[in-house]
């Protein structure tokens, strides 16, 4: 058993917004391109020209179909990644160590010299936000890509993580949600921003904004500018119409 | 446990090299980390217009298409029968000396004997270059298979497109329509786009069968019925006529409206009534008398009747508030209630008129009339494929700039904005030049813009000069060509047989053809003789594609990283409205294997042939290589490949050669853009401030002020061609479709693919997912992860109605094929359409994959079910299944029947496992030696990068 800080009063986090992610795949690729570089072991692939590609990544998008009962069926994109919980199952069910989560910023990591690959934290965690990397045999998750957000050999505006700076939409936002003055907190505060299955109890940090709601235009108020002329003929029309120039 | 010690600030790579992506036709600007001298990272340039650091999933994964083993390695000569993929590797000079050995006698002889295709070329004002120093007049590029009913609508009738040639002002827009859309075209700066306009809370409305992707995310989804968009766009303008919500006063300034068009029964009937100088004119409200359209002070009167003419303003009101198009009458076709018509047409009319915008911004106009500001209609629109691959789709297409027109939502701000180049008046724009004399260059460009019958591609005997048919009476504005005929035109020898067919980057034999095991035939089929009917196929292509096969002689290409590229001002830009913005691809990396850059070749082949523009005086190449030709081939004196950095490399536009142009494009991030002044920022076709910016940054050599063209003249010249007047006459089977389709305002029929008829309810389609370009994905071992097979998704009425259940196959019907292949229910779907991803099947043994690939077991493509030709009518012709104006090949028109099969191991049709032609071995992370280093690593416990430093 591994424990957890008493508290971090930094908070760092992504909040994605659901109304604007099209589900472009953009972060999954960016990650995978980032990661398989940087932090810890590379993000292998399994079979990747065979009958069964599979690999390691550490963020993915989903997309769901919802369909209310008085409008337009409708399509969610959700992009899938560690919530970095306050009361993360996966860091107090490692039996090594390995799994912590960092006092400075909340940061969840795998010491990856300590992993034994035995797959307890993907078991506990309930946002299947783990993936055990099959060529490394280590556990593999979103680091925050905490060898970016600090990294000093980085121009400053480049120091997010890479989902966040190559979001095409700009639907994902990266900051301190332990700090409500903060922009991501001001965001959340602003769009009704959710934790994920709060249910759960692990206080997960980062925060989804819902999609506003859609398809119910105002019909009856906006039919008023066509409510202007009332013609009759076609040369009534002309007269009334070119009247107003 | 304490936290282990972390290097957080590791360094990222060795080195950046920033140049151009081409995982889409996007052209976003990256920086390609380089590690040990190997691509270790790619990420967006945070500097570059297109893309300002964003990069897509396709870009983020080059890493893995430079690496894939689905890579040529060297030149390939067929050695067993065609499609049999037997080859030999040869030499480059063995490969070059038989292509001169194939190609020289043509020249000399007949050098339309050569058809040079180029697929998804982003060179193509050198290819076509290239061809018309050969002298063939069969050249194009994918155009005709992709959306030119997009482009030509748009240059008819505005002097500009959609396609990445103009933009909503993200900036100021207040609401956003957008209709049926390709996504890899402005990829990023769309999806940038979006981001903005949701960040300021602005409404967007999609008008699409299928809510994926941006649909997605749209306030509002109008599931349209496919090929209906024209119809409920002519009925959003009957309801903004009928309000008179429209913008008189530019349509009067702006428009061809306030013209007067010839009443009189003749041959001028319908064209405009002009003066002694052969000019349009114009009634001055002020005087009621004729004066000059582009006279200082002229207030032209759109209600003017003049000698019992009447402007197109009237024309086109009568056309328009005809009770046929009413919502309530188009209401059932389009699959849009006729309240939801009207609410869309009312807020188009309230953002355009009610929450107008004015920039403080006085500027000047072509007449010399100052305006103080810039009034701006804040309605903006996007379209493309969606609406443009019917037989429809030109008149669609018009249809929807003609809604933009009447809005005033073109030019102005918070509207829809052209980019440099554009605006261009369709009249600034080349003809085609077709006539061939062997040994000699063609004249001029293979593609144009036709404004009269006497300039069709038409040979002495009234038959077309192209093997295409491009510009000829059955598509007479095909302004990109018709790839997609190429091959059966030359298979059936109509209208004559050819003897090489060169095609570059086009897999003409699975997902870019029609038809496709027919196409494959055609390839392979042979004469009584025993010899090819296509005699020689030459290919060019970077990746082990499905066409290979099919080639005598292969020209491995390198890939992207690896090569020199020029995206100009001379083809397809990177401008964005406020910038004209061209860019390069330079060889951030050397090829590993015995491959050439495609420009180079040609080049190198031109050189040997003695093409007159690509040899000195003594014979020798005038040319080292393409990196030469882009710094010094000039078009016109002091005009280039690319604007920036000439002369002394201070000139923008225009100037001498700049032997250090590359280098310095290379210093600034492999771009280079040319602001827009403030005041020429909008308004842009009537600004002369845009029209004198534009002359000096090389785009015309005299301002060239238009009219937008709500009525269009060419295509009324046609009209009177087929009504019998003039001496250039359409062939007679041709006249009653040429009345309708050249019809010179928007008008919208029935997609032909209508008259499959009851048997085949449903509409098919297919859709480019975010993540992948055509077939290229499927090598990329981390895309091919996000989509490694298709599904035909099924609407909620057919997928209860018939009881299928997860994990069904479907029988798919349509009046020229049956395909069998794996369904998925969504609800988020027109009733009556079905649709798939395209590109994602695969033929078993292509792109390097496995033959076992999900790609090829259940993956599949629609194009076995669509014909390019329409079914026989019994009249022994050939009718081609495309638009009648452009030869848009309408793969959108597709009609079908479904009917479950329960489930299936593979889909069906399935062809023989392509033999896997020499190709770079291995592929990233498939090395054996790097997995026993990994291995070693591990055991060893050792630290990688950025743990325990």
């Amino acid at each position: 058993m591994t424990s957890l800080p008493a508290s971090t009063g930094t908070k760092l986090g992504l909040v994605i917004d659901l109304d604007t992610c099209v589900g472009c795949h953009a972060c999954v690729t960016a990650c995978k391109g980032w990661n398989d570089q940087g932090y810890g072991a590379a993000l292998s692939d399994q079979n990747p020209y065979g009958a069964d590609p599979s690999g390691t990544f550490l963020n993915r998008v989903h997309s769901y179909q919802v369909v209310p009962d008085d409008a337009p069926p409708q399509i969610v994109n959700f992009p899938r990644s560690c919530l970095h919980c306050e009361d993360a199952p996966c860091v107090t069910v490692c039996p090594t160590g390995a799994s912590y989560k960092r006092a400075e910023d909340g940061i969840v990591l795998v010491n990856e010299d300590a992993c034994i690959g035995c797959g307890l934290c993907a078991w506990a965690c309930p946002y299947g936000a783990r993936e055990l990397d099959m060529d490394a045999g280590v556990m593999k998750k979103c680091t925050l890509c905490v060898d970016r957000i600090y990294n000093e050999t980085l121009p400053e505006e480049d120091r997010e993580p890479a989902c966040v700076r190559t979001c095409p939409t700009g639907a994902r936002h990266f900051g301190d949600l332990g700090d409500p003055h903060s922009a991501v907190s001001q965001l959340v505060a602003a769009r009704g921003g959710f934790a994920l299955m709060p249910e759960q109890g692990t206080k997960p940090t980062n925060r989804y904004l819902p999609p506003r709601p859609k398809d119910r235009p105002d019909q009856a108020s906006l039919l008023a500018p066509l409510l202007d002329i009332k013609a009759t003929g076609f040369a009534g029309w002309l007269d009334k119409v070119l009247g107003k120039i | 446990m304490t936290a282990p010690p972390l290097d957080l600030s590791p360094p990222v790579s060795d080195e950046i090299r920033q140049t151009t992506c081409y995982m889409c036709a996007c052209r976003c600007g990256i920086n390609v980390h380089l590690t040990s001298g190997k691509v270790s990272y790619i990420e967006g340039n945070r500097d570059h217009p297109i893309n300002k650091g964003v990069l897509c999933a396709k870009g983020a994964s080059g890493i893995m298409q430079v690496t894939a083993p689905s890579r040529l390695r060297a030149p390939l000569r067929r050695v067993g029968p065609r499609g049999s993929g037997a080859f030999e590797e040869i030499s480059w000079d063995e490969a070059l000396k038989l292509a001169v050995e194939w190609l020289a006698p043509l020249r000399e002889t007949a050098p339309e004997k050569l058809a040079f295709f180029t697929g998804r070329d982003q060179s193509q004002s050198f290819t076509g270059w290239w061809a018309q120093q050969f002298g063939t007049p069969n050249y194009a590029a994918h155009g005709g298979f992709c959306s030119v009913n997009m482009a030509a609508a748009g240059i008819y009738t505005l002097g500009g497109a959609f396609w990445e040639f103009g933009a909503p002002d993200w900036e100021h827009s207040k609401l956003f329509v957008l209709f049926g859309v390709a996504e890899d075209h402005d990829s990023n700066p769309i999806k940038i786009g979006i981001g903005k306009l949701k960040d300021r809370g602005v409404r967007m409305i999609g008008v699409n069968p299928i809510r994926t992707g941006y649909n997605a995310v749209a306030d509002d989804w109008i599931g349209i019925t496919p090929g209906t968009d024209g119809l409920l766009i002519l009925s959003l303008v009957h309801c903004l006529l009928e309000a008179g919500k429209i913008d008189l006063e530019y349509l009067a300034k702006f428009t061809n409206a306030p013209l007067l068009v010839n009443s009189t029964e003749g041959p001028e009937q319908g064209l405009f009534v002009k003066n002694a100088e052969v000019q349009p004119f114009v009634i001055d409200r002020r005087t009621g008398m004729p004066a000059p359209w582009d006279g200082k002070g002229v207030e032209p009167d759109l209600g003017a009747v003049w000698q019992g003419h009447r402007t197109v303003f009237q024309h086109l009101a009568e056309r328009y508030l005809a009770p046929e198009y009413a919502p309530e009458a188009v209401a059932d076709r389009c699959g849009v209630t006729a309240a939801r018509i009207r609410a869309l047409a009312a807020e188009l009319a309230d953002v355009a008129f009610n929450q107008a915008i004015t920039l403080d911004r006085p500027w000047v106009d072509f007449r010399g009339d100052e305006h103080a500001s810039m009034i701006g209609r804040p309605v903006s629109f996007h379209a493309m494929r969606g609406i443009s691959a019917h037989s429809n789709g030109f008149q669609t297409a018009r249809a929807l700039h003609l809604l933009q027109i009447v809005l005033g939502a073109v030019e102005t701000p918070g509207s829809w904005r052209l980019k440099p180049p554009y605006p261009k008046p369709v009249e600034a724009h080349p003809t085609p030049h077709f006539v061939t004399v062997p040994g000699k260059p063609l004249s001029g460009p293979h593609l144009g813009y036709v404004r009269a019958p006497e300039q069709l591609a038409l040979r002495d005997d009234g038959t077309p000069a192209r093997i295409d048919k491009a510009f000829s009476w059955e598509n007479p504005f095909s302004a990109h060509g018709l790839m997609q005929m190429v091959i059966p035109n030359a298979h059936a020898g109509d209208p004559y047989r050819i003897d090489t067919l060169f095609l570059y980057m086009a897999n003409m034999a699975w997902n870019s053809s029609m038809n496709t095991a027919a196409v494959m035939e055609m390839l392979t089929d042979k004469t009584a003789d025993g010899d090819y009917v296509i005699p020689r196929i030459i290919y060019s292509d970077a990746y082990a594609s499905e066409m290979v096969a099919y080639a005598d002689l292969i020209l491995p290409d390198t890939t992207y990283l690896e090569r020199h590229d020029c995206i100009s001002l001379l083809d397809r830009p990177i401008s964005e409205p406020d910038a004209a913005g061209d860019a390069i691809r330079w060889p951030v990396v050397e090829p590993d294997r015995d491959v050439r850059g495609f420009q180079s070749v040609l080049l190198d082949l031109g050189a040997r042939l003695g093409l007159p523009a690509m040899v000195n005086a003594d014979g020798s190449a005038k040319f080292r290589d393409y990196a030469d030709y882009i710094v010094s081939h000039q078009r016109r004196p002091g005009v280039g490949p690319l604007i920036g950095f000439r002369g002394d490399g201070t000139l923008e536009g225009r100037g001498d050669p700049n032997p250090d142009q590359m280098a310095r494009y290379i210093d600034n991030g492999g771009f280079y853009q040319a602001h827009v002044p403030e005041e020429a920022s909008y308004f842009k076709p009537w600004n002369m401030a845009y029209q004198d910016w534009a002359v000096a940054t090389s785009f015309f050599e005299s301002p060239q002020p238009y009219l937008f063209n709500l009525w269009s003249e060419p295509m009324r010249r046609f009209q009177l061609a087929a009504e019998g007047h003039g001496h250039v006459q359409p062939p007679d089977h041709l006249r009653d479709r040429l009345k309708l389709a050249m019809d010179p305002l928007p008008i919208w029929y029935p997609p032909f693919g209508d008259a499959a008829g009851a048997d085949f309810p449903v509409h098919a389609l297919t859709q480019r997912p975010m993540a992948m370009y055509h077939s290229w994905g499927s090598q990329n071992a981390w895309l091919r992860q996000i989509h490694g097979q298709n599904v035909l998704f099924l609407p909620t009425k057919i997928w209860t109605g018939q009881g299928f259940v997860e994990g069904d196959f479907a029988r798919v019907t349509s009046p020229s094929g049956v395909i069998v292949v794996p369904v998925a229910h969504m609800a988020a779907l027109n009733e009556h359409t079905v649709w798939t991803w395209n590109a994602i099947g695969k033929r078993k043994g292509a792109w390097g994959l496995d033959a076992d690939a999900p790609e090829a077991a259940k993956g599949f493509l629609l194009n076995h079910l669509i014909s390019e030709l329409l079914p026989e009518q019994g009249d022994g012709m050939r009718w081609a299944n495309a638009d009648p104006v452009t030869g848009q090949a309408a793969w959108f028109d597709l009609r079908v029947r479904i009917e479950r099969v329960g489930p299936r191991d593979q889909t069906a049709p399935q062809f023989a496992a392509l033999p896997d032609p020499p190709r770079a071995s291995g592929g990233r992370g498939q090395d054996p030696a790097q997995d026993l280093a990994k291995n070693f690593l591990k055991f060893l416990g050792s630290g990688r990068k950025g743990q325990n430093t």
